[in-house]
């Protein structure tokens, strides 16, 4: 049952609303509406009027090249972030689950690097693998492999998923260790006694109950690997080399601020506006189906 | 053939055990009980027999094979969890038919063996649900199907009907002991409901802090509760315990005297009689009366301050609260325990 709350005061409701309204349209309504407007203009070479272009910098985009190899480069960056970041999470919350003594320093640990902050996170995995200075690169080099992220594209891709990766495993891992610790006991005692092994009880019992958290974890992991993850390829790659790191929200930030391409930022802005939304609804739609039991 | 032998079972949780050493043998096709208040360490026991915990010291053999260090899954058990634990994503069918899956059992014997535990067991209009979309009722109905299926060589029960109303659990203890009789399979259940265990139990371990205090079949232990902590226990209302210096002098008028060395008297409700003011055991008062139809308690305060039920088969007892009374017992229905609560052997 749940409780309606009922106002005596008909404005009182929307005064207690108004300042997440004002956030949402000041920080979301009104940018996503300037990002429609301007999308339809380009301006001159010297920035000092503009012209209306209609639907022309959408057109321009979808056939250009770099625009849509920058949709695979996310495409591949967003579902090894969020593969990585979620499997090894859950590995983490399975193994943290089965700890019964001591389990909170475990818990307290991993939970640090979520409170890294992006850039931060991509400095510290750039001097791990900084080709002259790095740990790692010097590891690989004992072994014959000779690390170098900043002249090949798919070692830059590999260290730009590790760091996003690494910054979100801490944010699954708690979800996974609530959605584990919430199974309970007895159930999993039950199917213990009906003969299931450990990793058949976690294919056939734990992993189906844990379907809402993987569910809902998916969709903020995609979220973040679309949008938050700027902080790390700035730091890390700034999208090179030759753009093969260069995700959509980098490219809208490469080709506005940097490019001073505005209109074109802008169409490209609203792409991913219209992307979000459907992954959201196909998310929905399809998927949840099948987790409710 | 599946008899199972608990030989001097021992349980710590760190420094601390909570089980001192339980011995107990259960034949083949038998149910027994474990009774005892909570926190006595029925659940720690019946765990250790499914493998859920492990044994800090003793064995557990299970059709003469010691499983201490087997799984759950290798010691050919089935268990109903008091909150009946169903696998909730699952359909009552997968419920049931999930440890024969498990087993490599073709789909056809599957079906067939699932579908004779649910006409058994009247569940055959709910396979297709959810244990969600179920009663209580059909939920422990359920958990009982899930265990039989698998024909086990024990079932293990941890109070599996303290969830359901009192009405429903009279009727399934019914059915449990039914349903146990019919398929023979040897079975350890876990109550803390002295009457459940009196009327399910071909034989009852009555437990107290850890350690088991009278093993026996219910009448014997009823007859011949070994402590006075089984005395007060087993029975409703409980035995009535008297100071047995203060009884010394009646009781030796009486005759022959083997209660020497008896420190408390324990006499049930209804082996006291009325007798006239100062020519029984002792006086009391008549503090307060329960009718219950059938039979009337008496309720009475010694001068001593002991309090004594007395149950009396009249249904329409005339005496009054404050009224005075001697009461006398039944001959040879007097219990006599020593310092430690264990009961002086007769000597005679
Ligand atoms: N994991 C544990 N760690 C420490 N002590 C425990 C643990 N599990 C049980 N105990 C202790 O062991 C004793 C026996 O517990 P147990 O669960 O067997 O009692 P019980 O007889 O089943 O009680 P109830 O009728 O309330 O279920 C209790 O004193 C309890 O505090
Ligand atoms: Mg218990």
């Amino acid at each position: 049952m749940q409780k309606r709350v009922t106002f005596n005061n008909k404005w009182l409701p929307y005064l207690l609303l108004a300042p997440q309204i004002v956030v949402t349209i000041v920080f979301f309504f009104w940018p996503a509406g300037q990002a429609i407007y301007q999308s339809a203009f380009i301006p001159d070479p010297f920035g000092l009027s503009t012209q209306f272009v209609g639907l022309g910098n959408f057109e321009f985009l979808l056939s250009d090249p770099y625009y849509l190899s920058s949709f695979g480069t996310t495409a591949i960056f967003s579902f090894f972030v969020t593969l990585i970041s979620m499997s090894f999470a859950l590995w983490l919350a399975v193994m943290t689950d089965r700890v019964i003594k001591g389990s909170g320093p475990y818990r307290t640990l991993l939970v640090w690097p979520y409170a890294v902050a992006p850039a931060i996170a991509g400095v510290l995995w750039l001097f791990m693998f900084n080709p002259s200075i790095g740990i790692l690169p010097w590891y690989l080099a004992q072994v014959g492999y000779d690390w170098n992220h900043t002249l090949n594209g798919g070692e830059a891709m590999t260290l730009v998923i590790l760091a996003a990766a690494w910054k979100q495993i801490s944010y699954n891992f708690l979800f996974f260790l609530a959605g584990l610790q919430s199974i309970p006991r007895s159930v999993i005692e039950a199917a213990a006694i009906d003969g299931a092994s450990f990793w058949k009880r976690f294919r056939t019992i734990v992993f189906p109950l844990l379907a809402p958290t993987t569910f809902f974890l998916l969709v903020v992991n995609v979220v973040y690997a679309f949008f938050e993850t700027f902080g790390v390829i700035h730091t890390i790659t700034a999208g090179g080399p030759q753009q093969s790191t260069t995700i959509l929200v980098y490219k809208v930030y490469a080709d506005g601020f940097v490019g001073q391409d505005l209109g074109s930022s802008a169409a490209q802005s609203v792409i991913l506006l219209i992307i979000v939304g459907l992954l959201t609804v196909v998310q929905f739609r399809y998927i949840e189906r099948r987790v409710h039991y | 053939m599946a008899e199972i032998a608990l030989r001097d079972i021992r349980k710590s949780y760190g420094p601390t055990e909570v089980i001192h050493g339980v011995s107990a043998d259960i034949a083949d096709g038998e149910l027994i009980v474990i009774v005892g208040p909570s926190g006595c360490g029925k659940s720690t026991l019946l765990r250790m027999v499914a493998g859920l915990e492990t044994v800090t010291a003793g064995s557990i053999a299970i059709g003469g094979r010691v499983v201490n260090d087997l799984e759950p899954r290798e010691r050919d058990i089935a268990m109903v969890f008091q909150n009946y634990a169903l696998y909730p994503h699952m359909s009552v069918f997968d419920n049931m038919a999930y440890g024969l899956k498990i087993a490599g059992i073709s789909k056809s014997d599957i079906a067939a063996k699932v579908n004779d535990a649910a006409r058994m067991l009247e569940l055959e209009p709910y396979l297709a649900r959810k244990p969600r979309q179920l009663s209580g009722g059909q939920r422990q109905r359920v958990a009982m199907g899930r265990a039989i299926v698998r024909s086990p060589s024990a079932f293990l029960f941890d109070e599996p009907l303290s969830n359901l109303d009192a009405k429903l659990r009279v009727q399934m203890r019914l059915e449990i002991k039914a349903l146990q009789r019919k398929l023979g399979v040897t079975s350890l259940y876990v109550t803390h409901d002295q009457v459940e265990a009196m009327t399910l139990a071909d034989r009852m371990i009555v437990m107290n802090e850890g350690v088991a205090e009278q093993i026996g079949t219910p009448l014997e232990v009823y007859n011949n509760p070994a402590t006075t902590f089984v005395a007060g226990f087993i029975g409703s209302p409980p035995m009535n315990f008297l100071d047995a210096e203060r009884l010394r002098s009646v009781l030796a008028r009486q005759g022959p005297n083997r209660l020497d060395r008896a420190v408390t008297i324990g006499i049930r409700p209804e082996h006291v009689e009325r007798t006239t003011v100062g020519n029984g055991l002792l006086d009391a008062t008549v503090a307060f009366i329960e009718a219950l139809g059938a039979e009337t308690l008496l309720h009475l305060k010694t001068d001593a301050g002991e309090t004594v039920v007395v149950r009396s088969a009249n249904p329409e007892e005339t005496v009054r609260p404050g009224e005075r009374i001697g009461l006398k017992a039944v001959p040879d229905h007097l219990f006599a325990y020593d310092a430690d609560g264990r009961r002086v052997a007769s000597e005679d």
